[in-house]
């Protein structure tokens, strides 16, 4: 059977995925006709395309599947069973999916065509848009027709392209199809605040051309004119029906190809799926129920050739939404408008923070009892609760479902509430995957079920639901660090904290058993110096420490070692560049520039490290903890004192950064970047913490991650001051140090803690653990505390007489390392067998 | 088979052939950590364990062919002091030398002792042990 879809959006993309994962016999034949250039991206994510240059392709079919792009579908010869393409081919069909999604809707108004008018759909699109800002230059007009969810992102976009950046919405209020009139109110404050100016309730009434002939000016209604060299229709959509009009298809009034809930025309070898599809009387705009719909059909296509039964049907997506606009939460969910008619009987329970700019409405059946829907903004934390208990009974009054976490008791969610809904999953799926396919974490979970894989919001509920579900099947969820400890690092590190405990010895007396080993050793050691008890290198601590931060340098594969100087954001002068080419060359060192801008000197010898040491520090380096689970660098890119885009000096806060974290000890490495302006040179987004200068100050990026698991970094605040910037960081820094796991980076710490990026904010910047001044003492003390552990260890014989090759023959080199050259540098020879040896044994 | 696997069949001989060589001062070893010694061009890997014990065993990690073993972290498991490598962790029993992540392993030990005045530390070789 040959399947032709038409349109590769993320509708034909799911489609053609789900036929190719149940054909395993591979009986279809599938072809898919695209109009776009390039083969099915990921359009949800369109904007990180322009903010950050994201890749947004989605993963190839095969070759079994036939992708044509960059020619559009024509004519459907229903008759014939045949579609015919622009450039003029011609492809029979046995099925044929209808995957044409939507077109931005333009309203009808003089100049909408001027030059420097735009659409935002398509990469195509964006990649005009940005053409078009450079040209303008930074400080040029630009204006958003429409202040619902994808303009508001258009905005933000247009402002990070250097536009002064405003937002036009015809409606009294912003987002009025998910907000009410106060939700609205508060978003446009905290949006105004960031810098966008907002006209609601003015229609447009013309775009005007300067004398180029290239718009110049947006006209309203009443009268205001707008300076834009810059204008994105953000108004809509309209479903892209026109194939099925061509050939006889029913359409609705407003448009839209008339389907039944399983997807089918009245045609039944035609389907249509997606954003151009009318089911159940409406045209859905989200990619959720998009995706629901391409499964519909895989169903039911794949019964056609398997002899299954093939009865799935399309059921009304939930239409609760929730993202961050520019480091703003909105979330609405349920039904918020349910008490808009008075004789509905429901309520309306608000609660407003203008200074925080929190904005909080719940809707209630008229007994108060159950939760009919809610808008949420500023604060978007109870979403995942609250949303999982649309329809059903409130645990408490409304008041403190607006105020207390409504922490969702688990076991009371039916399972038919749908936790994930960008994915459609139920709580019984996920129960189900832990009880009777015994997946045994969240990452396992979310593997197989797809929850919380698409906008992550729903994350905490499902973890919430695996350990609860874990812990029911009598699954110790175990937390101890190793056979020495029952506790978390976690655990441990307050334990150490409040007892006031200072050596390995006490604690394990104490609160373990045995002697350690070589994974609660080095978590205690660091955990004794974050809280700044004395050198890494003193007294019993240096029996803890792993054998990097014993010699204090990095061993290397043939048992030697790799010193790396600190070089705080990569600035350096051509004297001390000099010093270390000549310390490289006299001790004949392997060198190597690293990602974090700095120098690496590899092929020392345990005994040469602190002759090396001492020419190093009396050329004024200190030691750069490349071995330390500890601060490593604080990248930047050249910032505003040379570059022409730039809008701060990235160089002197990332020094003033690197100076104020170096040697601070943590759960694993920490890695940071400043960059000078929104180009991002520096990549701080993919660092534990990155900041991006912004024209009014900085913005502040947390969790992010480079390396194994990529992950960008949240935005956690923007256009801060120099001292906010720093005591946010701060406070983050020491939050994470107290409370993540053994060797777990910001960013899954992050992922693990509940309420997200929110909860962290509360924390950090609301206080609302009340911890602040303790996290900020704690870094005073580290700030005031640091000393170069390698001048140190130089001064102290004791601490030197460690670093010799034998106890017994201090002087002699190790006979069996060995080196040749390549390349005119020195390269390891290995002696002995290696690993891979062994292994294969 | 690697030279590795050989060094790993290798145990120790019964004491009576034991030439004694002095390697440091008991001092000299910092508790729970580790020193190398050079004896009779053996690179011989001594550790002093927290209750004062003394062990010994060969330098070379059979992992990652690199002479890393007196680097590497003491502890305990189950009750058997150990040593953890520095290159890839696998940790091996002091007392006998065998890898209690991968027991067909196992590094060759040696006899070990305090001085009969007890502030020097001396360790044994076999003709065995020559390489
Ligand atoms: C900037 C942006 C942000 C968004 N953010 C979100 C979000 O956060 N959450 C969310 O749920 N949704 C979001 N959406 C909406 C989401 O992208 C859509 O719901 C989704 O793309 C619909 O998928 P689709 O495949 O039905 O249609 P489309 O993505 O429109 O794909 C249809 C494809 O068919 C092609 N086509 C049309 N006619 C023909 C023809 N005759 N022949 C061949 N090819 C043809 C089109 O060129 C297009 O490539 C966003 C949309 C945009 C633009
Ligand atoms: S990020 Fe830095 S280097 Fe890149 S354009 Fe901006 S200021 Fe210049």
């Amino acid at each position: 059977m040959h399947v032709v879809v038409v349109g590769h959006g993320p509708a034909g993309h799911r489609l053609v995925a789900a036929l190719r994962a149940g054909d395993a016999a591979g009986a279809l034949r599938i072809t898919v006709v695209g109009e776009e250039a390039r083969p099915a991206y990921d359009r949800v994510a369109l904007t990180s395309y322009l903010t950050e240059g994201a890749d947004l392709g989605l993963p190839g079919h095969g070759a079994e599947v036939e992708v044509v792009a960059g020619d559009p579908v024509t004519a459907v010869d229903r008759a014939g069973r045949a579609v015919r393409t622009a450039a003029g081919r011609v492809i029979g069909y046995d099925a044929l999916v209808l995957a044409t999604g939507s077109a931005p809707f333009v309203p009808p108004v003089p100049g909408r065509d001027l030059p420097g008018a735009f659409v935002y759909r398509t990469v195509d699109d964006l990649d005009a848009i940005r053409a078009a800002c450079e040209r303008a230059g930074a400080g040029a007009g630009g204006v958003v027709v429409g202040g619902g969810l994808l303009g508001l992102e258009a905005a933000r976009a247009l402002q990070g392209l250097g536009l002064e950046t405003r937002v036009v919405e015809v409606a009294p209020w912003l987002m009025p199809r998910q907000l009410d009139e106060g939700g609205g109110a508060m978003l446009r404050r905290r949006i105004e605040e960031l810098g966008l100016a907002v006209h609601a309730g003015t229609p447009l009434a013309a775009l005007e051309a300067g004398a180029d002939g290239a718009l110049a000016r947006v006209a309203l209604a009443d009268g205001s004119v707008l300076p834009a060299a810059v204008a994105v229709f953000s108004a809509g959509v309209r479903p892209r029906d026109e194939l099925a009009r061509g050939c006889g298809l029913a359409v609705g009034e407003r448009g839209g190809i008339v389907v039944d809930d399983g997807c089918r025309t009245a045609d039944e070898a035609v389907f249509a799926i997606g954003e151009c599809a009318l089911v159940g009387g409406r045209v859905h705009g989200l990619v959720a129920p998009c995706f629901s719909m391409a499964e519909v059909v895989a169903d039911a296509l794949l019964a056609r050739v398997s002899g299954g039964a093939g009865g799935a049907r399309f059921e009304a997506p939930d239409s609760s939404t929730k993202l961050k606009l520019m480091g703003v939460d909105v979330a609405s969910f349920g039904d918020p408008f349910a008490d808009a008619d008075p004789a509905g009987g429901a309520l309306g329970v608000t609660y407003t923070d203008p200074v925080a700019g929190v904005y909080k409405r719940l809707v209630v059946s008229d007994d108060a009892r159950t939760l009919l829907g809610g808008v949420l903004v500023g604060d978007a934390s109870a979403y995942p609760a609250l949303r999982a208990r649309v329809g059903a009974a409130l645990p408490g009054t409304p008041e403190q479902a607006l105020f207390g976490d409504v922490e969702a008791a688990d076991g009371e969610l039916p399972d038919a509430t749908v936790i994930c809904s960008c994915n459609n999953v139920a709580a019984g799926r996920i129960r189900a995957a832990v009880r009777d396919e015994g997946l045994a974490d969240l990452a396992a979970v979310k593997g197989c079920t797809r929850a919380g894989t698409t906008c992550g919001s729903c994350v905490p509920l499902v973890k919430k639901l695996v350990d609860a579900e874990l812990t029911a099947a009598g699954v110790e969820v175990s937390r101890a660090l190793c056979e020495h400890f029952e506790h978390s690092r976690a655990e441990l590190f307050d334990i150490v904290r409040v007892r006031g405990i200072t050596t390995f010895t006490r604690l394990i007396e104490e609160h373990g058993r045995g002697r350690g080993c070589d994974i609660c050793k080095p978590v205690v050691a660091s955990i004794l110096a974050s809280l700044g008890h004395g050198h890494v290198l003193d007294g019993e601590q240096a029996a803890l420490q792993d054998t990097n931060d014993h010699f204090l340098a990095n061993i290397q594969r043939n048992g030697t070692y790799s010193v790396v100087p600190r070089i705080p954001g990569g600035e350096i002068t051509p004297e001390r560049l000099i010093v270390i080419g000549e310390v490289a060359r006299d001790f004949g060192l392997y060198t190597k520039i690293t990602g974090g801008q700095r120098i690496d000197l590899f092929g020392a010898r345990v005994e040469q490290l602190p002759e090396i040491w001492r020419r190093l520090v009396e050329a004024g380096f200190e030691s750069g903890h490349a071995y330390g689970k500890s601060l490593r660098t604080v990248k930047s890119c050249v910032g505003s004192t040379w570059c022409r885009y730039g809008v701060q000096d990235s160089v002197a806060m990332a020094i003033r950064l690197e100076l104020r974290y170096r040697g601070l000890r943590s759960p694993h490495k920490l890695k940071a970047a400043v960059s000078g302006c929104a180009r991002e040179c520096a990549e701080a987004q993919g660092k534990d913490f990155g900041v991006i200068a912004t024209e009014k100050g900085w913005n502040l990026y947390l969790a992010g991650n480079g390396g194994m698991r990529p992950r960008h970094a949240d935005l956690f605040a923007a256009d801060l001051t120099e001292e906010e910037l720093v005591r946010y960081i701060d406070r983050f820094l020491m939050f994470y140090i107290r409370t993540a796991d053994r060797l777990q980076r910001t960013a899954s710490w992050l992922e693990g803690l509940d309420g997200g990026i929110g909860y962290l904010r509360e924390v950090v910047v609301d206080d609302r653990l009340g911890l602040c001044a303790e996290l900020d003492a704690a870094m005073e003390r580290h700030v005031a505390g640091y000393s170069d552990e390698w001048r140190d260890t130089l001064e102290d014989p004791g601490k030197l007489a460690r670093f010799v090759s034998f106890v017994n023959a201090p002087g002699t080199p190790d006979p069996s390392i060995v080196f040749e050259s390549e390349r005119d540098q020195i390269k390891p020879v290995l002696v002995a067998g290696s690993r891979l040896e062994v292994a294969a044994r | 088979m690697t030279m590795t696997t050989q060094t790993m069949t290798a145990a120790p001989a019964a004491p009576p052939e034991v030439r004694w060589t002095d390697v440091c001062g008991y001092a000299d070893l910092l508790p729970e950590r580790g020193a190398c010694a050079m004896v009779d061009g053996v690179q011989v890997a001594v550790f002093r364990a927290f209750d004062g014990r003394l062990y010994a065993v060969s330098n070379l990690d059979p992992f990652s062919g690199a002479h890393v073993m007196s680097r590497g972290i003491l502890g305990t498991r189950a009750g058997a002091p150990t040593v953890a490598s520095p290159m890839y962790k696998q940790v091996f029993d002091l007392r006998t030398g065998v890898c209690l992540d991968e027991p067909d392993v196992a590094l060759p030990t040696f006899p070990i002792r305090r001085s009969a005045a007890g502030d020097r530390v001396e360790v044994g070789l076999t003709d065995g042990h020559r390489e």
